[in-house]
């Protein structure tokens, strides 16, 4: 099939950027949308043009990198799914794709389709964790937690840390990748005793930031690739809310 | 050289304990006056960096992805092994030492490998109090299942993503040191070259991604955490950035590489679509469980099937042939991954081999739905079965899945001793990234068990008898001779690179490097194929460095640059890894020798000759490598040949 392409071109942070349009004319509907900019790159190269700059690790949708913007949509038109998992039969021959980086303050493009979303990394540094240290772990058997208990915290801990959940939201918040972090600890017994403070750490760090508000449209959750529910949003706020109610270490 | 080992004397369940006590420890009050380099942060390098960070060490992690989080180890899927017993079926530290040295055709330490099974246990207390959500019973209890050639059930999961709740647990450990200032790290980085001094490891070279500075670090001990090196095939199921370059420069800096022709090779993923693919998804070999693997019977069925004339679910029951079931009765669909693979790759070298090119099996899981009810296997698997509809477009409920081997993990790597040091004093190897615990085969769910183990439990130990014995000052600044010649080394490298201007685009040559890998070096190897392999790999290095086409410069993020230093490491292993297939003249494992079968066509060791670990050192560019040899000892097991019949 033919496919017409309108790629970001951006060569830094420091300049401006333009979509540029590109054609290629023997995609196979087998291809992942990946391969085809992979062919595409070839071509550019060949020619002595510079190939397209973008995130891509594992290509089975787990590890989180790949981020493109495609038609409108975070990690194109399939749900549930990441950019690497998209193949072109989701297209038709002739189609033109228009394909943008994440865009948000708090993701700031380094070249063309690639962010840069460390922000995520410091907010989970920020709490994203249960304090133990190697070696003081209890026997795994004496924690019971019902199979509910961990197929929900599953459900919240299923996140990729990809950002679509931010590309999508028409305020850039970042509330769905946070609250999936917050809830799964908060859910599990282990995770109980720094619930408070978690819940207020990671917010004031997503709020630091840059990321927007929270208007509870629920775009995040629809273009999430894991499906993660937006439960876990209202059960952050209960945990902050709680947190901000009766916490000693009330902070900004 | 000598190897030296370093196995502790005493009985096999005592080595351990004896060792740590042996050690030498560190002050509480000195560990602040030492600095660590971890690069590589899946499952060993975060539990490495977050544990020495937690006693008290400085550490510096070093990752090529955007976040430590996206290291290839979230890409597991299985699960973990572990011998808690606690489903009362028999399993114990003994029968997983037992299970993981069989499983690796008797070519893995049996020291080591008891430890790993020692240590197992502790991993899953570890990992669930970091709130790792493993699978439960209703009453609470965690979930085992039996897993990959186990007949015990000791692997706990998280649904078919345990690589990445495991790579989570250690990343948010990781992530809590760096808030405590006790990590800095280091993301879109990569490792260009190791520094030597003195006859010790100094510190690492390493080039920005973003800005393409290169830059020197000095620390006291530097921790290879790298991953394996699958990727040298082009299509395997890594990631398309895991690369060997920082173990490959190591070992060209003096540390010996052990093994590199133990590959395993994966019966169940999904096949190769065309020529454009970038790489082959895995099928969590827990689907075996369930699924029966099975082709037509007879060669002109499989013909209709690939031309698409007749689908497989018209084939009746006893035009199906279930090869596995039939050849070993005793483990039928759960034999180990080489013995699924080379089974699978005789049917299709048979012409019986499905879809349009011939080259896949089925696994089928009809028989299962129809007794526990698609619910059930729903519950079970329901993420691979999406995950498969997506990249083939066919709904595993209603077709069978088709699968085919593909490369998977590498048992190869740095040689290192019992306290996981190479051959470089201060440089340590961990995880995927040594080449010391699954012998010629590793077991399903074993992966992630060592890397965690070497992470959180081992090394956490022996870094601090080496530590004790340089003490604090033995440690050379980055502005020192050494330093400044390796950052010269790396400068020129990446200039030649961008100065060939050739003709042919990276990935165009790493896949030339990929079909001859996987044809004359991959699940059946032959002397004359070797031997052609070999001349094949040395022209395309010479094609590489005369041809290769990188655009763009180096102060700037270059993808294609990054690549090109990547595939040219890569080119020299394949030439290592050909000639280590070629002098190993027996069969074992993932590696086998056509010459060496038994009648059935199974592998046949030759254990008075070759029950050795080769670990290869580097001579000089061009030079033949030399051999040699760690003598395996076997004390607490008998060798036998492996039958899963």
């Amino acid at each position: 099939m033919k496919i017409n392409l309108k790629v970001w071109r951006q060569k830094n942070n420091n300049t401006a950027g333009k979509l540029v349009d590109y054609q290629l004319d023997n995609v196979s509907e087998d291809m992942s949308f990946l391969e085809m900019f992979d062919v595409l790159n070839d071509s550019l190269t060949r020619k002595g043009e510079d190939p397209v700059t973008f995130d891509h690790d594992c290509r089975e949708g787990i590890c989180g990198m790949c981020s493109m913007y495609i038609n409108g949509r975070a990690h194109g038109p399939q749900t549930g799914a990441t950019t690497c998992q998209l193949h072109m039969r989701s297209f038709n021959d002739g189609d033109t794709i228009v394909v943008e980086p994440w865009r948000a303050r708090a993701f700031p493009v380094i070249k063309d389709l690639m962010v840069d979303r460390s922000a995520f990394d410091r907010i989970i540094q920020s709490g994203g964790y249960v304090s133990v240290n190697t070696g003081s772990a209890r026997d795994a058997n004496e924690i019971l937690i019902p199979r509910t208990v961990a197929d929900e915290a599953m459900d919240a801990a299923a996140c990729i840390g990809c950002g679509a959940c931010v590309a999508a939201c028409k305020n850039a918040s970042a509330m769905l990748f946070v609250s999936a972090k917050v809830s799964q600890l908060a859910i599990l017994p282990q995770g109980h005793s720094e619930h408070k403070e978690r819940a207020e750490r990671m917010v004031a760090q997503m709020d630091a930031e840059g990321f927007g508000a929270c208007s509870f449209t629920g775009a995040c959750s629809v273009e999430c690739p894991k499906s993660i529910s937006l439960d876990h949003i209202a059960r952050m706020n209960r945990e902050y809310l709680g947190a901000k109610l009766s916490s000693e270490n009330v902070q900004g | 050289m000598k190897l030296e080992s370093k196995i502790p004397a005493g009985p096999l369940a005592e080595k351990w304990a004896r060792h740590k006590f042996s050690l030498k420890l560190v002050n509480p009050a000195n560990k602040r006056k030492y600095e660590i380099i971890v690069v590589g942060t899946g499952l060993a390098g975060a539990s490495a960096a977050a544990s020495l960070a937690e006693l008290g060490y400085n550490v510096k992690a070093f990752c090529f992805q955007d976040s430590p989080r996206r290291a290839h180890s979230i890409a597991a899927q299985g699960g973990i092994n572990a011998a808690k017993n606690y489903q009362n079926d028999g399993d114990s530290v003994f029968r997983l030492f037992y299970d993981t040295i069989k499983g690796g055709d008797y070519r893995a330490r049996e020291a080591n490998v008891h430890r790993l099974a020692e240590v197992s246990v502790n991993i899953i207390d570890q990992c669930v109090a970091q709130g790792v959500p493993f699978a439960r019973e209703y009453g609470g209890t965690l979930a085992n299942r039996s897993f990959g050639g186990a007949q015990v059930s000791r692997t706990f999961y998280a649904r078919g993503q345990t690589g990445q709740q495991l790579l989570l647990g250690a990343y948010s450990a990781l992530s809590r040191q760096v808030a405590n200032g006790k990590v800095k790290l280091y993301p879109r980085t990569e490792m260009l070259d190791l520094v030597v001094e003195g006859g010790k490891a100094r510190g690492i070279i390493t080039r920005n991604l973003i800005t393409g500075k290169i830059e020197s670090h000095s620390a006291h001990a530097v921790l290879l955490c790298t991953g394996g090196y699958g990727n040298v095939f082009y299509l395997s199921t890594n990631a398309m950035g895991s690369n060997v370059t920082a173990a490959w420069r190591a070992h060209k800096k003096g540390a010996l590489f052990g093994n590199p022709c133990f590959t395993q090779i994966h019966p169940t993923c999904i096949p190769v679509s065309g020529h454009y693919q970038s790489k082959l998804t895995l099928m969590s070999e827990s689907l075996r469980n369930d699924g029966r693997v099975w082709a037509p019977k007879s060669k002109e069925d499989a013909v209709r099937i690939q031309k698409g004339e007749i689908k497989p679910t018209d084939l009746a029951e006893d035009a199906r042939d279930y090869f596995l079931e039939r050849r070993y009765p005793a483990f039928g669909n759960l034999v180990p991954r080489d013995v699924a693979s080379r089974n699978a790759k005789y049917v299709c070298d048979e012409g019986r081999g499905v879809s349009k090119t011939g080259l896949a099996v089925y696994l089928d899981f009809a028989d299962a739905i129809k007794r526990d009810g698609r619910k059930t296997i729903e519950a079970k698997y329901g993420n691979l079965f999406e995950m498969y509809e997506k990249i083939t477009g066919e709904n595993p409920y209603e077709l069978p899945m088709m699968i085919y081997p593909a490369v998977h993990y590498t048992m190869g790597g740095l040689w290192v001793d019992y306290n996981l040091m190479t051959t470089i004093p201060g440089l340590y190897a961990l995880g995927e990234a040594n080449f010391s615990d699954h012998g010629a085969n590793r077991l399903g769910a074993s992966a992630l068990m060592q890397g965690l183990a070497d992470g959180y439990f081992v090394i956490p130990y022996t870094v601090g008898d080496y530590l004790a014995t340089i003490g604090p000052a033995d440690k050379i600044p980055v502005d020192s001779p050494a330093f400044k010649e390796a950052e010269q080394k790396v400068h020129a490298q990446v200039n030649q690179l961008l100065s060939i201007k050739g003709e042919r685009p990276v990935d165009d040559l790493h896949k030339e490097l990929g079909h001859i890998m996987w044809e004359y070096c991959g699940m059946s190897r032959t002397a004359e194929g070797l031997k052609l392999a070999k001349q094949k790999i040395q022209a395309l290095k010479k094609e590489f460095w005369t041809n290769v086409k990188v655009l763009g410069d180096s102060e700037e993020m270059n993808q294609a640059l990054e690549q090109a230093a990547r595939v040219a490491d890569f080119i020299e292993l394949g030439e290592l890894m050909v000639d280590d297939a070629l002098n190993r003249e027996e069969s074992c494992g993932g590696h086998f020798r056509e010459e060496h079968q038994t009648p059935d066509g199974e592998a046949l060791r030759d254990d008075e000759n070759f029950a050795y670990v080769a670990a290869w050192e580097y001579q000089g560019e061009n030079q033949p490598e030399l051999l040699n040899k760690e003598i395996l000892e076997f004390e607490n097991v008998k060798l036998t040949q492996r039958s899963y019949k």
